[in-house]
């Protein structure tokens, strides 16, 4: 009996011991690749940035200066130093909006990532190792969440709850787990029929010891990959509601809303619309070279492919 | 085949199902139209008659036994504020919408095929590097913005095309060409990679082996496989366009389904809104079955393992 405990609790180790080892793998993978380790420091520094402003540009970005309305960048013609990328129609400063829409933007694609991920994870495991009926119910849902277009789906939700941050994190994480729970479905199938598996299972640990303990560590990493690439996917559409006013309320600043102001002062004020673009594009590049780089340390196939 | 077929079809009914399912739990969501339909100074036992009329006292299953029943018969409901069927309106702004879609899905798949092919034969030239590069960006682009972009540079600085509105080619390019780019990204990383994995299959030496001239290998043998994984992306991918126009279809003032949910929504026309995303979700559907069928030619083997 007590040899059974200790080889069930070897065989826990030996399938943590490859969750670490692939860790580190991948750190060492990332880091070799240029590209990569680009968007990791691009996106870092971006995150400090969106962190940390507050230390070095403590602008109000509601803080309206009528007499300063539509001033150009510094370097421009007209320009002033203490409007560094210039001011919109109500005079308030547009690099201090595009820095604050910053955590807006960011909170909402990490934290519905979140959410959808763990939403995902959980179903893909409990429908990936239990199997039979509730598998086919979880993933017939899955069916018809993926008919649903994404877009439509959180536009008519939003439509009817109202839009606030916490509307829209809860709608683009929970419009969003399918994905992540097919993924673990998949490997969650394949892992099951292992021996370390039937070997827990032979000495009765029970079933959610075995799926948290010996399946969850094995199955997690692919989802690193899609989540990262994923924040990108979100940011985007968080963006897009913003723009067309069903994102964060005002008057706090967020990226889309930006642009949408900014779209109807283009003959005049070509800056308002430009920046929060390039702030929108900068880090959905970093997001993208990022997982670029992690999808090929962690999957060996992939990687041939794309060098 | 006619397994495959069957369950293909299977798959679709229980799908359509859920989605009306959804899209009636929305209306309901939504609150009560009658308070809408009614002057605000209506009484409570005037609310409380309509609300008997027009049968919002029923169980919620009798009152989506209802729902479906008129679905059937293609009556969505009435909008709100327009007052008049919401499939007229939707039926009347459809055409521009799939114009649009077809375009830039058109104008991704010619330009990005090519460019994925190149790069795959050449990888790892400078060719190959730019265009992958290129691809990158493209997918971290917000179409939305780059249709913003477009109209400051073409319409506002150089006036070369006309901001908005539909019916002339001219008015055609910009939204589409916005719309496009990152599907141009995502069919070029797409075919690149296939073509990558393709090229270094058994059946492709031999066709060298032949004597085969590369042309010949690329353009027939090669490509022809590296298809199958294409059509299926487009495929959801057409069914995705039609609901990704909402924004560019706002920016350039297209007068399409997308623009007319955004009008919905902040007109409060909730029945509009949700036959919408009903109807769009359907042809969604439509669309991935399309692909489905469209497999078992391109690829014989799939419903042969389904058959066992």
């Amino acid at each position: 009996m007590r040899g059974a405990v200790a080889a069930a609790h070897r065989s826990a180790m030996e399938s943590l011991g490859p969750t670490l080892r692939l860790m580190a793998g991948t750190f060492r993978e990332v880091a070799r690749r240029r590209s990569a380790l680009w968007g990791a420091v691009m996106l870092t520094a971006i995150l400090l940035t969106s962190l940390f402003f507050p230390l070095f540009y403590p602008v109000d970005p509601l803080a309206q200066d009528l007499l300063a309305r539509f001033q150009p960048p510094a370097w421009l013609d007209g320009g002033s130093s203490a409007h560094l990328l210039g001011t919109d129609n109500l005079g308030r400063d547009a690099l201090a909006r595009i820095l604050h829409g910053s955590r807006v933007s960011l909170l909402v694609g990490f934290s519905a990532v979140l959410l959808g991920e763990l939403i995902g994870i959980v179903l893909g495991l409990v429908s990936g190792y239990y199997g039979r009926r509730l598998d086919s119910i979880i993933m017939r849902t899955a069916d018809i969440f993926m008919a649903y277009p994404f877009m439509l789906l959180t536009i008519s939700v939003i439509a009817v709850l109202g839009n606030s941050m916490f509307n829209l994190i809860l709608v683009l994480g929970a419009s969003d787990w399918v994905i992540y729970a097919r993924t673990i479905r998949g490997s969650v199938l394949s892992l099951k029929e292992k021996e370390f598996v039937e070997s827990a299972r032979a000495v009765g640990t029970r079933h959610p010891a075995i799926i948290y303990r010996h399946i969850l560590p094995n199955v997690i990493s692919p989802l690193l990959v899609l989540g990262t690439l994923r924040v990108a996917n979100i940011i985007i559409w968080e963006s897009g509601l913003s723009f067309l006013g069903m994102g964060v309320p005002p008057p706090a600043p967020s990226w889309g809303r930006m642009l949408a102001e900014g779209r109807m002062y283009i003959t005049d004020a070509w800056w308002l619309a430009t920046f929060p673009g390039f702030a929108i594009m900068a880090t959905i590049l970093s997001i993208n070279l990022l997982g670029d780089g992690l999808r090929d340390a962690l999957d060996p196939r992939l990687r041939n492919i794309s060098n | 085949m006619l397994h495959y077929l069957l369950k293909r079809l299977w798959h679709t009914v229980y799908v359509v199902m859920g989605i009306s399912m959804i899209s009636f739990f929305f209306i309901h969501l939504s609150g009560d139209p009658v308070m809408l339909m009614l002057p605000g100074d209506a009484s409570m036992q005037e609310v409380e008659q309509l609300r008997q009329k027009l049968g919002f006292n029923d169980p919620l299953y009798v009152q989506y036994g209802r729902f479906i029943k008129k679905a059937v018969q293609g009556d969505f409901g009435e909008s709100l504020y327009y007052h008049v069927p919401a499939l007229d309106l939707i039926l009347e702004r459809l055409p521009a919408s799939l114009e649009l879609s077809l375009a830039a899905m058109v104008l991704a798949l010619v330009v990005s095929i090519p460019i994925g092919i190149i790069s795959a034969v050449y990888r790892g030239s400078a060719l190959d590097m730019g265009s992958m590069l290129g691809a990158l960006f493209g997918l971290s682009l917000p179409h939305f913005w780059l249709g913003i972009m477009f109209i400051m540079i073409f319409s506002v600085k150089l006036g070369w095309l006309p901001t908005s509105g539909r019916g002339t080619f001219a008015q055609l390019i910009m939204p589409a060409l916005a719309l496009a780019m990152s599907l141009m990204a995502m069919f070029a990383r797409l075919t690149r990679s296939v073509m990558l994995e393709v090229l270094s299959l058994d059946y492709i030496r031999t066709a060298r082996a032949k004597g085969l001239r590369e042309f010949y290998v690329i353009g027939k043998h090669a490509l022809k496989n590296a298809l199958i994984p294409l059509v299926t992306v487009a495929g959801m991918q057409f069914g995705l366009l039609i609901g990704g126009t909402v924004i560019i279809e706002t920016v350039f003032a297209w007068p399409g389904v997308g623009r007319l949910v955004v009008q919905a929504i902040f007109n409060r026309d909730y029945p509009l809104v949700q036959s919408i995303v009903f109807i769009l979700a359907l042809i969604f559907v439509a669309a991935n079955l399309l692909v489905d069928l469209l497999y078992i030619y391109l690829d014989p083997r799939i419903s042969y393992l389904e058959e066992k």
